[in-house]
């Protein structure tokens, strides 16, 4: 199992992040998303919205794992995600997994999201993910695979709720979009290589030695 | 231009249902749901056909949204 933490100010009220989390798809940076639905919405007698979203995204597997996994190439992968909104405590929980795909890799993520306690006008992200992979002999490709993935994700995910923010409220800093767009490409791209790099010597070294062919 | 770009629903039919859906409830949220207004909600009769819509289609495609655990594995938070 490989696991991810981070913590890190969002430079806008609480209001306004809660707001945009709603509304972050489509962004630039959310290409790999293709549907996005509300499956379950309720106000629950203590003022909380629960809510239950299902996304599907498109399956993006290296070369090498296309190879040794062919099966998994057709199917997006399906993405549930839970949250809880509670304007009493200022806070919004999420708990967001895979629902298909499950075998090869399952990444699993809470954040919460709540007013800065030492700057109220910014709102504090939590953020854990857990990534494990269950396929015999390759797993730990897949889980450093998939970490990364998840890392540079992670970015893009933060630039959309940004520029989310942006749009509706005006807040943070005005960045030229195209610009960060490319910056977030280049960092996830070098990421994404990395660890493709990474993760091919840790296949190969999984997987049984192909016979030389002689032509 | 990506102001005026939009989701789609996973039921090719549903998006519009989707998007009108979207807009009441986010109008919903920020001026009345975060101040703390508990008038009713508008967006309820939008909703149900918005659900009926996009249920039927979660089904025919059979995506296995169904018994999954809200919010996850319980997990015993002390003073959360």
């Amino acid at each position: 199992m490989k696991s991810f933490f981070s913590e890190t100010d969002i430079k806008s009220s609480w209001d306004h992040v809660f707001s945009a989390f709603w509304q972050r798809y489509p962004n630039p940076f959310s290409t790999h998303v293709l549907t996005e639905d509300v499956v379950y919405r309720s106000v629950t007698a203590d003022r909380r919205l629960i809510t239950r979203r299902l996304l599907t995204k498109t399956n993006r597997l290296p070369r090498w794992a296309e190879r040794f996994f062919p099966a998994n190439l057709s199917r997006s992968v399906y993405v549930l995600e839970d949250s809880v909104v509670d304007p009493g405590s200022k806070s919004l929980s999420t708990y967001t997994r895979n629902l298909n795909h499950a075998t090869l890799m399952t990444v699993t993520e809470r954040c919460v999201f709540r007013e800065s306690a030492g700057h109220p006008s910014w709102t504090q992200l939590k953020r854990e993910a857990w990534v494990t992979s269950s396929v015999f002999g390759f797993s730990r490709a897949i889980q450093e695979f998939g970490l990364a993935r998840f890392k540079s994700n992670q970015l893009k995910a933060m630039k959309g709720l940004e520029y989310a923010l942006a749009n509706l409220h005006g807040d943070g800093q005005q960045w030229p979009l195209r610009a960060s767009v490319r910056e977030a490409s280049e960092k996830a791209r070098e990421a994404a290589l990395a660890a493709t790099e990474r993760a091919k010597h840790l296949a190969s070294a999984a997987a049984p030695q192909k016979p030389q062919q002689y032509v | 231009q990506e102001l005026f770009l939009k989701m789609n629903s996973v039921g090719e039919g549903c998006t519009e249902l989707k998007r009108e859906y979207d807009q009441c409830f986010n109008r919903w949220f920020a001026e009345k749901f975060l101040k703390g207004d508990r008038s009713g909600d508008p967006c309820t009769e939008m909703f149900k056909k918005y659900q009926s819509c996009v249920q039927k289609a979660i089904k025919e495609k059979d995506i296995p949204i169904d018994g999954v655990e809200f919010m996850g594995p319980n997990k015993e938070k002390p003073g959360s």
